[in-house]
Parts: structure tokens; sequence; C-alpha cells
């Protein structure tokens, strides 16, 4: 197989470094490394990162394949510099059994952009009330670890309890998508002093805290690893710190668009900002980018939520939730992180490649840049600005609220496993 | 003005005033034995109408056709919106006939101004409507009649509702027309207080530029107008208050309570009255009950909507006037 030379890129975000990819692993890391029989990149200052992991991806397939496919969603996540996915289970039909995990599997294998871990649901049709296979799913090709209901919460407590204790004889985590349902019933964007004014049903804080901090105990109970999606919350957080202060093994993530935009943003009533959980204030986002820096947070997942452009392109009742990410998840994490001082380039390779590969148990993902390692890597252009333009996305959907925005930062290159899947931000 | 009228809170204290002032020409109209003006001759308006409405229809319908608009009601009642696609489908047929003015009613909140700022459609939206978000004429048809009842029909050209007392009693959770009424008092100079129990105020009300009360009894004395909202039975099985006899008790307005209130002060009820849970048939058949002339109102008002956002930026006054002697 072939050779790579990466030649003065900032590991990390360190000094400039070599780094000489062969076959699919690292060869060698270092100073002045030969170039002989490699293909040079000259990375000038680039910061080099291990492949990026999304513990949260909406892929679609099967049974929307209008919105996404494992093949358009796995490029978007190599445009994006990710090389593992974690595919949510409620597709259709419901990723709830062996066969259909290991069906998203092998088209994820097929794909060759990015691997792609398909996460099973909880419980059967995500209904809430029955446990769907959770072992045959663990067991299957797909050696599914991850279980989740994302899109509802498993809000009956027997129902929560019973999950989390069974995935221990396997070392499964439960990743729950906190919102009581009741709580929510009719609710359309963060109850506040915005949807006061809008007339919009209200979606109180409460309603994710109030569940988050309910699982946290009941994983404390049966000595269970809990995983809390998509943090949105002050109050959310925490209680993720106390929990951790407690010992409670729990870990949460955080989606680049909770750390960025706020509910005032609603008042344009355009649905490209209507997301499950919804905006926050700018108190939460806050709170939210502190505890990622604190590492309350855990990780960074995406939640891309892929949607066609019908399905927003009307009045906001009517729209579905949901934005997509892939693409522009590194650069809102510079742009809130990094360029705000919170977190170096070390700190996003643990938040978004080494954390998120530990809880989802990604093998082969999440390593360290240095010889002998998996050659999994992204490199970035930090010192880009632009402007996002959708027209650009390798995604299937276009459901971006950031068109037009300056953002900064590029992935320009990813590698699979020495195999360059983005050479200068182009899709092999 | 702006091109459209999507929410009260667009509107300037000027525009409001504007608004109410070419109202009390409009409604000199309706006095005359030929109740119409040329205004929009050879203009299209279309009401569009996704949630029923028969009361705020026919009332726009009436406005459009004494300014002698082409009028072309639709009513989409029943289609489904849950696709989405029935307002931005709807819109561009209505683009495509040459629609100069859209009044919409809608049962989700910010469709009109979705309507308004979508490139969907280039004609003027009017808001007749939205979920539990704004009702803007409803809004200004009440200042029109607290205008007229306070401060006097010719007295009050030019006049806006400075220091007015104005309680606004029930469902302001849920009631776009609360909102649109604290916008537009606020803006023309009146004190607001809302009155209801905690279940029915939203989270966040306390930034409104109003004062908020759980208490009817010791806001009536102080009030120049209470204006009553219509607290819908099926709230009570959703647990916002108990029984409809323990809301009726607290939150009802009957005789003894109307007695409290200042000599001057009227009670206003944007309609349907449903007699029994807030008003008694006392209050309401009282002469203090302005409810049947907020109706009358309501076309002054709309006249005076259409005219300014399609007419011209002329006071109507002069328009009419001239049309009127030739
Ligand atoms: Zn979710």
């Amino acid at each position: 197989m072939s050779k790579t030379l990466i030649r003065g890129a900032k590991v990390l975000g360190g000094e400039p470094q070599d780094v000489l990819i062969d076959g699919g692993t690292v060869a060698e890391v270092g100073t002045g490394l030969s170039a002989e029989g490699a293909e040079v990149v000259e990375a000038g200052g680039k910061v080099l990162l291990p492949g990026l992991v999304d513990l949260h991806t909406h892929l679609r397939e099967p049974g929307r394949e209008d919105s996404e496919t494992v093949l358009t969603g796995t490029r978007a996540a190599a445009s994006g510099g990710y090389t593992n996915v974690f595919a949510m289970a409620n597709t259709f039909p419901v990723a709830d059994t062996a066969g259909v995990v290991e069906q998203v599997w092998r088209l994820g294998q097929e794909s060759g952009y990015c691997d792609v871990q398909p996460i099973g649901a909880v419980t059967v049709g995500l209904e809430g009330s029955k446990l769907a296979e959770l072992g045959a799913m663990h067991e299957s090709a797909a050696g599914v670890t991850v279980f989740s209901d994302d899109g509802k919460c498993v809000h009956d407590a027997v129902i929560m309890r019973r999950a989390l204790e069974y995935v221990k004889a396997f070392g499964g985590v439960v990743a729950q998508h906190a919102q009581e349902p009741r709580l929510t019933e009719g609710a359309q964007m963060n109850e506040g002093v915005v949807s006061a004014e809008l007339g919009l049903g209200g979606w109180p804080a409460v309603a994710e805290e109030s569940i988050i901090a309910r699982d946290v105990l009941l994983a404390e109970h049966v000595g269970s690893r809990v995983h809390i999606c998509h943090l949105s919350t002050a109050g959310s957080v925490e209680i993720v710190r106390w929990a951790k202060s407690r010992g409670i093994d729990v870990t949460a993530e955080v989606t680049p668009h909770h750390l960025l935009l706020t509910d005032e943003l609603v008042r344009s009533y355009n649905p490209v900002y209507k997301v499950n959980p919804p905006l926050r204030t700018e108190r939460d986002v806050l709170a939210l980018r502190e505890a990622l820096a604190d590492g309350t947070i855990d990780i960074v997942a995406t939640d891309h939520a892929p949607h066609p452009h019908e399905d927003k392109d009307c009045e906001w009742a009517a729209a579905a939730m949901g934005m997509v990410g892939l693409e522009t998840a590194l650069s809102v994490v510079q742009e809130t992180m990094v360029d705000t001082g919170l977190l170096d380039w070390a700190g996003v390779a643990d938040r978004m490649s080494f954390k998120p590969a530990q809880i989802g148990q990604a093998t082969g993902h999440g390593r360290p840049v240095s010889a002998g390692e998996p050659a999994n890597l992204t490199l970035v252009d930090t010192a880009y600005r632009g402007q996002v333009d959708p027209a650009g996305f390798a995604s299937r959907s276009r459901n971006t609220p950031y068109e037009g925005r300056e953002l900064p930062g590029r992935v320009t290159h990813t590698w699979l496993r020495g195999k360059a899947t983005l050479v200068d931000g182009k899709l092999t | 003005m702006q091109r459209h009228l999507i929410s009260a809170a667009d509107l300037t204290r000027d525009d409001a005033v504007l608004i109410l002032d070419t109202a009390e020409e409009m409604a000199r109209v309706a006095d005359r034995p030929i109740k119409k003006l040329p205004t929009l001759r050879g203009r299209t308006v279309v009401n569009l109408f996704f949630e029923d409405s028969t009361r705020t229809r026919i009332s726009f319908e009436a406005a459009e056709k004494r300014l002698s608009a082409d009028v072309i009601n639709f009513t989409a009642k029943g289609s489904s919106v849950s696709k989405g696609e029935s307002l931005k489908d709807t819109a561009q047929t209505l683009e495509a006939m040459g629609v100069d003015a859209v009044v919409i009613r809608h049962g989700a909140s910010g469709a009109p101004y979705r309507l308004a700022t979508s490139g969907w459609i280039d004609a003027h939206v009017i808001n007749a409507g939205d979920g539990t978000h704004q009702h803007p004429t409803q809004a200004l048809l009440d200042a029109f009649t607290m205008r007229r009842r306070l401060v006097g029909r010719d007295a009050g050209l030019g006049k806006d509702l400075d220091g007015r007392r104005v309680t606004l009693v029930g469902d302001i959770l849920h009631s776009r027309v609360a909102r649109s009424n604290v916008d537009l008092l606020h803006t023309l100079g009146a004190e607001v207080t809302l009155v209801a129990p905690p279940t029915l105020l939203p989270v966040g009300v306390e930034t409104w530029p109003c004062d908020v009360s759980y208490d009817l009894d010791s806001t009536l004395t102080k009030s120049d107008a209470v204006m009553l909202l219509r607290v819908q039975r099926e709230r009570m099985n959703a647990a916002f208050f108990p029984t409809e006899r323990e809301y009726s008790r607290r939150y009802g307005l009957d005789g003894d309570r109307m007695a409290k209130m200042p000599d001057h002060a009227i009670v206003m009820h944007p309609g349907p009255m449903v007699r029994g849970m807030e008003i008694t048939a006392e209050v309401a058949d009282s002469d203090r009950c302005t409810a049947v002339e907020q109706v009358t109102n309501g076309v002054s008002i709309r006249m005076a909507v259409l005219y300014l956002l399609l007419g011209g930026n002329e006071p109507a006054v002069t328009h009419a006037r001239t049309t009127e002697e030739k």
C-alpha cells in the first residue's frame, strides 16, 4: 500500500511535525522525515487531528433515503473530518433488531468514506414500552454497544432502569434523549421570554433536567453507565456536574449548534432553527461552553439531522425538527471554543475524537497520532475564514442554519486507515 | 407604515394613531346611505382562512367591499397543514392570480410572518390572527373603541390613550388578543394589567410592558377598561384550573364586581361571548359592555388598515372627501 507524508502539520495544535502514513497505519511522527516513495501533502501549519468521531448522527437509511443515505451521510462525514459515526436508530424500520443494524453496518462498510457503527433502539419501535433485543444487536455483526431511542425519550422509569441494568452484561451504554413527554406536549421552542412573545408552545428546561436527574440516580442505583444526549440547558450541566462529583458513571454530549445559537433566532420563524432539543438562551449557551471546557460535558456530537427542503420550507409549526451538522461541526467548535480561548486543539481532539470513541467503544478510532496507530486523521486549515455555502455540502440535505454565515476553519484532508477520503476539500 | 401588518408590535405610535384617525373617517362612510368608497377599485384581496372564524372573515369582507375591492374568500379549513405544503402552495397559486393583498388567518403562530417574508408571494399580508401569537386588527379595534368611549369620538382625533388603565382578564397564555393588546396599548401610552391564574400566564410574561396580578378585585377599582378574554372549557381538563365554578368565582365578571369599577369604566369582550364562565348576562347586557360596538368598529378599522396599506400614504380623509364631492 502507498505511503503519504504529511509535512509540517501541527499535531493536535503543537509544533509542526511530519507524519508518515504507511498503508493503514501511522509509521512515524517526527521532524525532517524522508519523503522517499511517499506522496507529500504540504500541511504548512495546518492542524492535524485524529479522525473525528460522532456519537450522534442520523443517516436516515433505511426509510428516508430522500433525506440522507449511508453513502451520502458518510461522504458528509468525511467532508467534516470524521472517520467514524454512530448512526441513530430512528429509521424506518427502526433499528431495533439484529437484521436492521447489520444492514446499516454493511452499508457503512461498503461506503468506504467513514466507519459506521449502528446504534440500537432501546425499545421496540421506539415506543418506550418493551425492550428491544439488545443482546442480539450486540452479538450481531454490527456489534452494537450504544442503545438509544433518540428522537424520543425513554420516559418510563422502569424501562429505563431495566435497560441500564441489562446492557451491563455486555458493557453497553444507554444514550438518553432527555425529554419529559408530558411537559413538552405541543412544545415548539424554548419556553421563556421569546416563546411568550411569539406565541409558540414552550419547551421548558425542566423537561430535560428532570429526566437527567432521574436517570443519573437510576444509573447510580443499578451501577450502570448512562450517556446523556445533546444537553441544552445550564441546569442540565449542573445536574451532570453533581452526578460526576458523586461518582456516578455518566457522560454527556453537546451539539455544535447549542454552543452557538440562541432562541432569539426563532424570532425569524425560520424553521431552519427548529431543533430538538430547542435552542436555548445566551446564559445556557455560555454554561454549555464552560462545561465542555471543564470536562463536565465530555464530547461534542453533531445530532446531524438531515431533512428535505420541503420539510423545512413551510410554517414553523409544520416543519420538521433538526439541522445538518457534520460538515460545519469543527468550524462551529473552533468559533465557540478555540477562538474564544476555552479549549486548545488537544482539547478539541479529546472532545471530538478520543472521548466519543471511548464512550462508544469504537476501537481503531480516537487513537493518539503516533507510530503504530491506525491512520485515521484529519487536517484542518484553522486560518481559513469563509461563508458557509450549503450548495457545496455532500449531505443530501441542506437544512443548515449557517448559510451565508462566516465561520472559521476548513477541513482540507481526511484519511480513513491511510486512504484519503478528502483531498484539498474535495471528496475522493 | 410597513408593507404588511403582521404584529401590533410593528406599529409606531404615529402609525397607530393614523390608523385610528383614518378609521373615524371610515366610520362616517358607514353612516351614509351608500356605504362605499371607490378606493380599492380594481384591486383584489383574498381572505385566506386556514382556521374557522366567520366573524373575523365577515368583518374583513365588509371592509373590503366598502372599499370596492374584488374579494376572494379562500377557506382552507380541513386542508392538511401537517405536511406544511398547503400554505406555500396556496400562496403561490394566489401569486399567480395576481392578488394584491392577502388577509390570512392561521392556526400556527408565525404563519403570516412566514408568508410575508419567505418570498413565496409579493402581495401585502394582513394578519387576521395566527395561533397564539397576534391579532393586530383586533387590538386596533379595541384601542379605537377605548378612545371613542374614554376620550371621545371627535375629541380623540390625533390622540393616543396616554395614562388610561386597561385590565385584561382570562386566558392570557393562549390569547393572541392579549399579546396584541399589550403591545399596542403600551405603544399608545396606556397602562396595562394582566389578570389570570398563574397557570394561564406565559412563562416570560414578566418582560412584557405591563403589570401582572392574580387578583381581579384589587385591579377593578383602578381600571378605565376591563377586557375579558374567553376561557375555553377544555382548559379545565388540561388542569389549567380546577373547576369552572372556581374560575368563575375568582376571575369572572358579575354585577357586583362591575359595581367596583369607576363609573366611566367600560367592559370589553372580543367575542363571541359565552355567558357564564367569564361574564354574566347582567354584565354582558349592560350599557357599559362594548362588545357590539367592537364588532362595528372592527369594520372601520379594517377599512383603515386596507386603505393605508394598499391605497396610499395620505390620510383617507382627503381622499374620501374628494371622491365624495365628485
Ligand atoms: Zn435527540
